[in-house]
């Protein structure tokens, strides 16, 4: 079983001792003029040992988990395992030390790199450009959204094209990087099944919309069967279609967005092409698009003559930038090393494996609860414990990583009561899944009181969120400025 | 397929995987997609080799490039942290009682550029600093209602051109304010542009030029406290600096690349961004807070979640989800190794340096439009020379004399070379003699 350490470890700040590292030209003085307004004399931020640093780092690492720690079926998020070759190549010196705003006769390895990555990328996508510049998912959801409203402003529709549709199981980000684009946000409930509605699917989709955003296989885990109908619906209204690539693991190499009948498409990097999740980021959300939206992305595009790569086309009616530069390139050197290590047969195989685990245990947790919508699912799937006296969604991830099992994520989609979102991706082994089930099913035997004191085995228990909301505390300064009871357990 | 997958497909009753892909329409299935066969990891390693090598790093060539991304010396100790599997492949921490030590090391990256900023509240990261410029000129407006927001003439192409993306979407003016003859904000024209429908005003320092605008210390005054003041600045000099806090600024953004990121061709970096207790829930971006268990122990949290996408949807302050946290990390591990004394030395070292470089630059009499204000490691020099002859004596001498600004900024004279040149503490005395004999050709 897997067991977490537990250390007091205190802030770094409070570490307190004298610099190790050494500065370039540290043993040559300076006189610097700053004018006397500008000056500083202290940071605040004190004084500490290299040696002191790395032992408080490897402390907090040993309170946290990652997928290298073990099976983490977080649903939506492909928490597959990141393959170490990928780092290696990211870190090679020549990807490392080189400047975006070299010429480009200087970088031609790394254009070559993202040129060959975009081209792959249009290959699984069926799209014909793309651009790697979105930094996540959501800024990718922002580029793609842009586009759409540029797309209608130059063919003079905007201005009754205000809406995007989404169905109520979207990503929140959907409907967040809709309005960060300046549209209104039509929202349609699902079937039973846990398929988009196409009565009110079609009631919704207008002259007035401008997108209907999906994504697909869904956040049920079920493939959308009727996409080709509603594509060509949403089309017969002037809309444009945009996948959210969120789920790509469930369909990759079995069909692609562009067959389905997009014309945008963002993906996320770090869930299906392997590039670490880093606790939160970086990721990468590039986006594909059809032929006509293509004069819309962003620039630079890297271009290829036959002999030299380009970095400095300009699109014609490019809706300009997301990022600085040209995206996250130690990610995108990642996802391109994935890509090229798999292959075809190896994207197959992960889809395969993937689409396999999550029924496997879909049909063994179907045994002892309700999975709702229907039965075949893609790389994921929603199990409830809705089910009379089974406990909540939230106490049973408590449960679960108290007993050294990672929860799945919980309370999503929105639509099903209870959610436990289940993602085992590729990266399981059959003992670790039904370690998994098994404990989720002894889980729902137990006495309700069980939880309330649990975690107990963890660093801390629950937290207090009542403290947490009302007291918000960013930073050890502000504690200290507030000179809180809480300062004195800090 | 064999051993536990045979097992699967035996418990599914199934044949093959297959029969588990049948609910997608024949019409749409795709045979190949056309990639190749997969490589063996020699394989990759050789090709990827071969790329590499067809780069030109800046450690291969005299390299006075700055211009937004900066060469500074990154410490061996942080891609030990960052590289530690836990931290690496762990996702956003949802489960929080099993992810304290990395909510704990957010915090603390909060917690030391708080200190750095002298700012009440930083979030735990954006994509970059244009980023973080886009998201301050929405939660301008979304704190004042108004709609148009305040730049500076010269900022960078790039984050002016990401700026303007978020302000169309958001519905936000954009307007500029020019530089003084010292090439800070002019002040008399900023009271001219502001009206009662400024949301914000965004000040830089040191700026694209790399002066050290001073300013930035009289902009709150003029603005008032009804507008929101955004200063932007470059984390590395507040060593030596003043913080932004000082100068009653609302919201401070910054790239914080230069904290031991490398430079990556351009990324991950990470957006900095800060600001005062009272605009916290109002802040885009995760938040770690510390708090307590029901133990009364303490502990970290995401906190103001209702803030968030996966909880307001389209009420959300911002659509972000994942944001640069492994680099928040690698920028707290920089900012601990160095500590106080290593900001300041580091701070002295890029300024001392730099001024030194431009006692080289005066000896050829070569002009410097701004000569008279203060610089941190960046600085504007004037060639009479066209920008081609420039170049090719640049590549004489092996040398990168930093950013060419071109007709995007206004620089239309053919025959001369606007450059903007920038030292750090990795430029070594042989890089020097490089920009000397270089300036002697083009002088």
């Amino acid at each position: 079983m897997y067991h977490q350490a537990i250390f007091d470890e205190p802030n770094i700040l409070d570490l307190k001792g004298r610099r190790t590292i050494k500065i370039p030209h540290e043993d040559e003085k300076f006189k610097i003029d700053v004018p006397a307004i500008m000056r500083r004399q202290t940071t605040g931020i004190g004084d500490r040992e290299e040696f002191s640093i790395i032992r408080h780092y490897v402390k907090l690492s040993e309170m946290n988990f990652g997928a290298d720690s073990g099976f983490y079926p977080l649903g939506s998020c492909t928490m597959k395992y990141n393959p170490k070759i990928n780092d290696e190549i990211a870190s090679l010196e020549g990807f490392r030390m080189i400047h975006p705003l070299q010429s480009s006769n200087e970088v031609q390895g790394a254009l070559k790199l993202l040129y060959e990555l975009t081209e792959s990328l249009k290959k699984i996508t069926g799209m014909d450009a793309i651009t790697l510049q979105p930094l996540a998912g959501a800024s990718g959801e922002f580029t793609g959204l842009s586009i759409v409203r540029d797309y209608f402003e130059c063919t003079k529709q905007i201005d009754c094209r205000r809406e995007v549709v989404v169905p109520d199981s979207a990503h929140g980000s959907n409907p967040a990087s809709s309005r960060m684009a300046g549209f209104d946000v039509v929202q349609i409930p699902s079937t039973s099944d846990g398929t988009v509605d196409m009565q009110k699917f079609k009631e919704a989709v207008t002259e007035k919309t401008a997108a209907f955003m999906i994504t697909n296989p869904n956040t049920l885990g079920i493939f959308e069967d009727k996409i080709v109908e509603m594509a060509n619906y949403a089309h017969s209204r002037g809309a444009l279609l945009y996948y959210d690539g969120a789920n790509l693991n469930g369909i990759m190499t079995k069909t692609t967005p562009a067959k389905m009948g997009f014309d945008i498409v963002h993906l996320n990097l770090h869930k299906t092409f392997s590039t670490p999740h880093g606790g939160g980021g970086p990721g990468a959300g590039p986006v594909g698009v059809v032929e006509k939206l293509k004069d819309f992305l962003p620039y630079p595009q890297v271009t290829f003559d036959g002999t030299k790569y380009h970095c400095d086309y300009i699109p014609p009616k490019t809706i300009g930038k997301v990022a600085s530069f040209y995206g996250n390139f130690g990610v995108l050197v990642r996802a391109w090393t994935y890509i090229k290590m798999m292959g075809e047969d190896g994207l197959r195989d992960a889809c395969d494996t993937a689409v396999l685990n999550s029924n496997y245990m879909r049909k063994k947790m179907q045994e002892f609860m309700p999975v709702p919508g229907k039965a075949i699912k893609k790389h994921e799937f929603v199990a409830s414990s809705m089910g009379a006296n089974m406990p909540k969604a939230g106490d049973i991830a408590k449960h679960l990583i108290d007993n050294g099992v990672h929860a799945p994520t919980i309370y999503f989609p929105l639509i099903v009561p209870e959610a436990l979102m289940i993602e085992p991706t590729e990266s399981a082994t059959k003992s670790e899944m039904d370690l998994f089930i098994e404990t989720v099913r002894q889980t729902l035997k137990l006495p309700h009181e069980t939880f309330e004191k649990e975690p107990v085995n963890l660093k801390v228990t629950r937290i207090d969120d009542v403290d947490a909301s009302k007291n918000p505390r960013p930073s050890l300064r502000l504690v200290r400025e507030q000179r809180e009871p809480l300062q004195q357990v800090i | 397929m064999s051993g536990d997958l045979s097992e699967l497909l035996k418990e599914l009753k199934i044949q093959s995987t297959d029969e588990l892909f049948k609910d997608i329409p024949e019409s749409i299935r795709t045979k190949t997609l056309g990639l190749p066969k997969g490589m063996d990891e020699d394989e990759v390693r050789r090709v990827a080799g071969e790329y590499a090598g067809m780069n030109k790093t800046v450690n291969q060539s005299h390299s006075f490039l700055g211009f937004g991304l900066y060469n500074h010396f990154v410490p061996a100790a942080i891609a030990n942290v960052v590289n530690r599997n836990e931290f690496l492949t762990a996702y956003t921490p949802y489960q929080a009682e099993i992810s304290q030590g990395i909510m704990q090391a957010l915090f603390e990256y909060q917690s030391l550029v708080a200190e750095l900023l002298e700012m009440d509240a930083v979030n735990s990261s954006m994509y970059d600093v244009s980023t973080s410029l886009g998201e301050a000129a929405r939660m301008a407006k979304n704190i004042t209602g108004k709609d148009e927001f305040i730049v500076p003439k010269y900022i960078s192409r790039n984050k002016r051109a990401v700026l303007e993306n978020y302000a169309k979407g958001a519905e936000i003016k954009i307007k500029e304010v020019n530089l003084d003859e010292n090439g800070m904000i002019d002040l008399t024209s900023l009271r001219k542009e502001l009206t009662d429908d400024t949301c914000g005003v965004y000040v830089e320092y040191p700026n694209m030029f790399g002066i050290i605008d001073t300013n930035v210390s009289k902009i709150k005054e003029i603005i008032g406290d009804e507008r929101i003041f955004v200063a932007g600045i470059n984390p590395i000099s507040l060593g030596v600096l003043a913080p932004p806090g000082k100068f009653g600024v609302d919201i401070a953004i910054g790239e914080g690349q230069v904290l031991g990121l490398g430079l990556n061709f351009g990324g991950p970096v990470v957006g900095i961004f800060g600001t005062k207790e009272q605009y916290i829930r109002k802040m885009p971006g995760k938040i770690m807070g510390i708090t307590k268990d029901h133990n009364g122990k303490v502990a970290y949290s995401m906190i103001l979640q209702t803030r968030e996408q996966h909880i307001r949807r389209e009420r959300a302050v911002t659509n972000m989800t994942s944001n640069q946290a492994l680099m928040a990390i690698a920028s707290a591990v920089y900012l601990s190794l160095l500590g106080d004394s290593g900001l300041r030395k580091i701070g002295e070292v890029n300024m001392g340096r730099t001024k030194e470089l431009i006692e080289i630059v005066n000896e050829f009499g070569i002009t410097m439009p701004y000569q008279a204000s203060p610089v941190f490691n960046e600085f504007l020099i004037r060639l009479n020379e066209s920008k081609t002859f420039v170049a090719r004596i640049a590549k004489k001498y092996n040398l990168i004399p930093g950013y060419m600004l071109g007709k995007e900024y206004g620089f239309n004279d053919r025959n001369k070379s606007n450059i903007v040149v920038n030292v750090t503490e990795r430029n070594t005395d042989d890089d020097f003699n490089a920009f000397r004999e270089f300036l002697r050709e083009v002088a």
